[in-house]
């Protein structure tokens, strides 16, 4: 899933500070399960806002809603109603919901309450780490299911780094070094010999280098 | 002629655990022992329920302070709500450092069933803190400074 | 001959070969370059101009080579793929071989979180070893990776790094390996304290033939004091340094700590030059290059082969 974290409370109010009525919008999915921006953090936000605004001596008038989801159009039609009657939409969804809102509601102003961080998996409640870089071109067949473009820190293709130590990244200990997992995997696998092939250069082009990209399913279309 | 301010008295929400502060509060008060006033006893089944959100809306609704009071570390019913109650304390203060409140308006204590003069110590003490610093800045935007 | 060059020369005539390093200064003063220079020339075979080294912005690396080229040594430019891409790194060959520059080291290169610009991007497009195999499609097919035919081929020595002491150990060797099927003719390994560890390496290298298909150079790095020692031991990525060692420099009396450091690395040379498949040394004294004329010396590998080339001005 998307995992985002909030942005801090002083950086949120710099973005609507002047707005009286406002709709914190949260997003019922990916933000939802990593407790950024689903129904209770809007809950929570709201609250906040309001308490800081009363000690700034302002007030704040917050609608809030949270839609199943903020990727996709049906949902954010649900919000129209309270959208009408407010001057700014402040979104807890990730980028991509923050821009379908604003793509869909284009006379008022819509900010992000989030920043969106990465394609990962829950570790644990309240942990989760980053797994996909969304590279477009796929090798997880080549390295045990593990990827090398998303979790070694430089994305190398044909490691471990002379940095690796004790199964850790140079960067910091926190950061498993990539290639050490991979190793034990393709070991544990009895796949090794899957390692004295040379990954040949990416194509980067798959991946965001070659600009934005599109998806289409031309028999689904409408 | 001098204006004669009215003295303020602190409101204070009390989160009490109902297997144990909220029974120490109830000794408390079969034995007449007083505690401060203005403190409203919200009894929830364990600490660990409690949610940022409910401290947040405390102040909203006017509290000066906020106290939350867990069974002892190792003694909680559900095993480690009050593990999660104090987490969540922590996580809280700085969200309300962020909107401006001082940290010591919320405070996180670990009493048993049977401390009921603890509870009328902890209780007093946060009054008295809270007397300190004065009324919530919360409300100061209500009345004008 | 590859690339013609005095380090390749030197190595496959079969006599033992010493390179040194020169780190370029944090800024486009050149009088460094030319003060480093002193202590290499004719001391060393060829000298390895470090990349942006632990990502810290310093005069580049094909510069650095073009100025010792023209003080009269031969530079070894290392190259390392974070901070550009397949593009970048092509063309910055075309021209290294245009200014006379013939060695090449292909590195992944320290992440840049440890230096001066920690937010900057990371490129990687390439990793080491697939800029090892770029480079050596450039010279032996004259085409560039994406094809196109190569106007002035850079004919180039290919060098690689290898660290046995990172992890995992057994994993080590396979990555050599692959750094020599990808095209690596010369090797240098990281700084070596711990010989034990080393020799079994290079037993785990011979087992694989690997000393008959790449020239391997051992890295030495002179220790100045113990507070260097530790801060090696516990602060620089991929470095083994045994608790012998410290203990050594630790008992040395205080005014002879440095002399101490000094004998611990010749007696390093001097094991490096019996094991079977090392071809040279690779000297790493780092801010401390006026001590190279002094080891090179000691160690018993002067005169150098090929006298120092006239200084073009």
């Amino acid at each position: 899933m998307i995992v985002g974290e909030r942005k801090s409370l002083e950086d949120i109010r710099k973005m609507i500070s002047g707005y009286r009525k406002v709709l914190v919008a949260g997003c019922g999915t990916c933000v939802t399960v990593c407790f950024a921006g689903g129904e209770k953090e809007v809950a929570t936000l709201s609250s906040a806002l309001r308490l800081a605004a009363k000690k700034g001596g302002d007030g704040i008038e917050i609608l809030e809603a949270t839609i199943q989801r903020q990727c996709d159009i049906e949902f954010i039609q649900e919000l129209k109603e309270k959208v009408e009657q407010v001057e700014a939409i402040l979104s807890m969804g990730c980028g991509a919901g923050v821009q379908t809102i604003a793509e869909t509601f284009r006379e008022i102003p819509v900010y992000p309450a989030l920043n969106t961080r990465f394609i990962g998996r829950t570790d644990e409640q309240g942990l989760w780490s980053e797994r996909c870089a969304a590279c477009g071109d796929c090798l997880l067949h080549l390295t045990g299911g593990i990827c090398p473009v998303a979790r070694c820190s430089k994305s190398i293709l044909n490691g471990p780094c002379g940095g690796s130590k004790d199964g850790k990244c140079e960067i910091k200990s926190e950061v498993d070094c990539a290639w050490q997992l991979i190793y034990d995997r393709l070991k544990a696998l009895g796949q090794l010999n899957k390692l004295e092939e040379i990954i040949p250069v990416k194509d980067w082009s798959a991946n965001r280098d070659g600009g934005p990209r599109k998806q289409v399913r031309e028999d689904m279309k409408l | 002629m001098v204006e004669k301010k009215n003295p303020f008295s602190p409101k204070i929400a009390a989160f009490c655990c109902f297997h144990s502060a909220y029974q120490a509060a109830d000794i408390a008060g079969a034995m007449r022992n007083p505690y401060a006033e203005g403190v409203y006893l919200l009894r929830v089944p364990c600490a660990g329920k409690i949610e940022e959100l409910h401290i947040l809306q405390a102040f909203e609704k006017g509290a000066d302070g906020v106290l939350v009071l867990a069974c002892p570390e190792e003694s909680c019913h559900y095993i480690s709500g009050n593990i999660r109650a104090k987490k969540r304390v922590g996580h809280i203060l700085q969200l309300l450092e962020a909107i401006g409140l001082e940290p010591d308006r919320l405070k996180i204590f670990n009493l048993a069933s049977n401390q009921a003069p603890k509870f009328v110590e902890v209780v007093k003490g946060m009054a008295q803190r809270i007397k300190d610093l004065g009324p919530s800045p919360i409300k100061a935007g209500d009345s004008g400074r | 001959m590859k690339s013609g060059s005095n380090l390749e020369k030197i190595l496959e005539s079969g006599q033992f070969a010493v390179t040194g390093e020169c780190g370029p200064p944090q800024g486009a003063d050149r009088s460094v370059i030319e003060r480093k220079a002193q202590f290499l020339r004719g001391n060393v075979d060829a000298v390895n101009v470090t990349d942006n080294q632990t990502s810290i912005v310093r005069m580049s690396s094909i510069a650095t080579c073009a100025l010792l080229n023209q003080m009269g040594l031969e530079g070894t430019m290392q190259m390392v793929t974070r901070d550009r891409n397949r593009i970048a790194m092509q063309s910055d060959i075309f021209g290294a071989y245009a200014l006379g520059i013939k060695n090449i080291l292909c590195l992944s290169g320290d992440h840049q979180s440890f230096g001066n610009h920690p937010t900057s991007k990371n490129v990687f497009d390439l990793d080491s070893i697939q800029l090892i195999h770029a480079v050596r499609q450039m010279r032996d097919e004259g085409k560039v990776l994406g094809g196109d035919e190569i106007k002035g081929v850079p004919k180039m020595f290919i060098g690689a790094a290898a660290n046995p002491f990172a992890d995992p150990f057994e994993f080590r060797v396979v990555r050599l390996a692959k750094k020599v099927a990808a095209g690596a003719d010369f090797i240098q390994t990281q700084c070596i304290y711990n010989m034990d560890k080393f020799e079994k390496w290079m037993q785990m290298v011979r087992d694989r033939g690997l000393h008959e298909k790449v020239h391997i150079l051992a890295g030495v790095t002179p220790l100045k004091s113990v507070g260097m020692a530790k801060y090696m031991k516990e602060k620089v990525a991929g470095m083994d340094v045994p608790d012998e060692i410290i203990e050594r420099l630790k008992g040395a009396p205080k005014e002879k700590k440095a002399e101490e450091g000094i004998n611990i690395c010749l007696e390093t040379i001097q094991r490096l030059k019996e094991i079977k498949g090392v071809h040279g040394i690779h000297l790493m004294a780092i801010e401390w290059e006026e001590m190279v004329p002094v080891i090179v010396k000691k160690a018993g590998l002067l005169p150098r082969p090929t006298p120092p080339s006239e200084v073009k001005k």
